[in-house]
């Protein structure tokens, strides 16, 4: 099909499209007058009934438990899929980076790089797992603390070396560490099976509102969730990084 | 509707239009992550500061850096 | 003035749309992807929004502060995590494709022709 063609067929898709877009917007109701039922009781009963003060979080790992569950898997396979994509394959083979040649191209790093590296590299992984760890308590979370974590373990490649970020960021490792954060979902949901009554079951006790210790399970799926998402985003820095300083074409005879 | 969302919902509709009317992906990173955050800005104004750190997360800091990796390697094997 | 997220929802999914048929480079249409998924969270956010209520976070508020609706935040928050992952899926898909075409536009895959 040509572009010109394409562009036609495309502009008398949208144009229905559109048409009945704005047919459904009119059987909206009007922005700002909420009307289900659903989110009004959950404001008033979750922090009662779950002990946790940050109700989304309640939703996504408590009332809604199984549906995060299958989030999860979406992102474990993506994950998986992009490190399968990027390893090194056949018809290719590694070389050193070039970061490790002797015959080193790369400018000397200064201190100063060096250093803002360095507080960097902290701040970053403290100011995640302070994210995940308070997911139940105020706006954060397993999985948006996870990307933190994960891009965090970038600012070492750029402070240092790239044997230093492998060292770090080791795929031989994140490959046991991702499916483990999946895995201890899974585990904390079968607990609630044993120790209550069905699959991701709020089994552990529930403690004091408002306390880091509290809201029993939401905290503990955070973690997993946080350890799955920040070493799934690694790997996939890792795989990328890996490709593009590693992996060369093998030198074809043609 | 506050004149703030208002405000901010329309500068989502321009800048979504601006980062797909960018052609040249390098470019087009920089305005992704431009519109990831007001995207984060509007959802928090829109009560939603879960969202609004996902989206920061997210939209001005992860896809542009995944984006960026992709270019090194296909701009570096083309050279 | 009403209806105004929901029309900016629908821009962004016809827009976003628009530029993955007219894209001429794999990466550029994986962002245009995205600008359509977000069409998504607007969409989502909206239809729970409440005129003049509180994020649905009670930390030293207390319960029944009128507050926004806390389903369709857990709805958005998981996606747009999940979205990253499922673009690095594409971004490698798109390095695959470029490594055996050499290409980046989409019309020059022929390798999926029939």
């Amino acid at each position: 099909m040509t572009r010109r063609a394409r562009l036609v067929v495309f502009l008398a898709g949208a144009g229905g499209l559109a048409a009945l877009l704005l047919w459904a917007i009119s059987g909206l109701p009007s922005f700002g007058n909420y009307q289900g039922p659903y989110g009004n009781v959950l404001n008033h009963v979750a922090v009662g009934a779950r002990h946790a003060t940050n109700v989304v979080s309640a939703v996504t790992f408590d009332y809604r438990g199984i549906d995060t569950l299958m989030e999860e898997f979406i992102f474990f396979t993506a994950v998986i899929g992009t490190t399968l994509l990027l390893r090194a394959q056949l018809a290719e083979e590694e070389e050193p980076a070039d970061d490790d040649a002797t015959d080193r191209r790369t400018p000397a790093m200064s201190d100063a790089v060096r250093l803002g590296g360095f507080v960097m590299t902290g701040v970053t992984f403290l100011f995640g797992v302070y994210m995940v760890l308070h997911g139940h308590l105020t706006p954060g979370g397993g999985f948006q603390g996870g990307i933190v974590v994960g891009t965090g373990v970038l600012t070492v490649y750029l402070a240092s070396e790239y044997e230093t970020f492998l060292r770090v960021s080791s795929p031989t490792v994140l490959d046991v560490v991702e499916p483990a954060g999946a895995g201890g979902y899974i585990l904390v949901g079968l607990g609630g099976l044993v120790g209550g009554a069905s699959f991701l079951y709020n089994f552990l006790p529930l403690g004091v509102t408002g306390q880091l210790p509290s809201a029993g399970m939401i905290p503990v799926l955070n973690a997993a969730v946080g350890v799955e998402v920040g070493a799934g985003i690694a790997l996939i820095v890792a795989e990328f990084l890996e490709q593009t300083l590693q992996v060369r074409k093998k030198q074809q005879t043609a | 509707m506050s004149a703030l969302q208002a405000l901010l919902l329309v500068l989502v509709a321009v800048a979504a239009t601006g980062v797909v009317l960018t052609r040249d992906p390098l470019r087009q990173t920089f305005a992704a992550g431009f519109y990831g955050g007001i995207l984060a800005l509007t959802f928090f104004v829109l009560q939603a500061p879960d969202v609004a750190l996902s989206e920061i997360v997210v939209g001005a800091v992860g896809f542009p850096l995944m984006i960026l990796l992709a270019l090194a390697k296909v701009r570096g094997g083309a050279e | 003035m009403s209806v105004l997220p929901y029309l900016v929802a629908a821009w962004l999914l016809l827009v976003g749309c628009y530029g993955m048929v007219t894209s001429r480079n794999l990466v550029h249409l994986i962002v245009c992807l995205s600008v359509t998924q977000s069409s998504t969270y607007i969409l989502l956010l909206a239809v729970g929004y409440k005129a003049g209520a509180k994020p649905p976070i009670f930390f030293e508020v207390p319960v029944g502060t009128r507050a926004v609706d806390p389903i369709v935040q857990a709805l958005t928050l998981t996606d747009i995590v999940v979205s990253l992952a499922v673009s690095a899926l594409l971004l490698a898909l798109t390095v695959q494709a470029h490594k055996r075409s050499g290409s980046l536009d989409p019309s020059s895959l022929t390798i999926l022709k029939g």
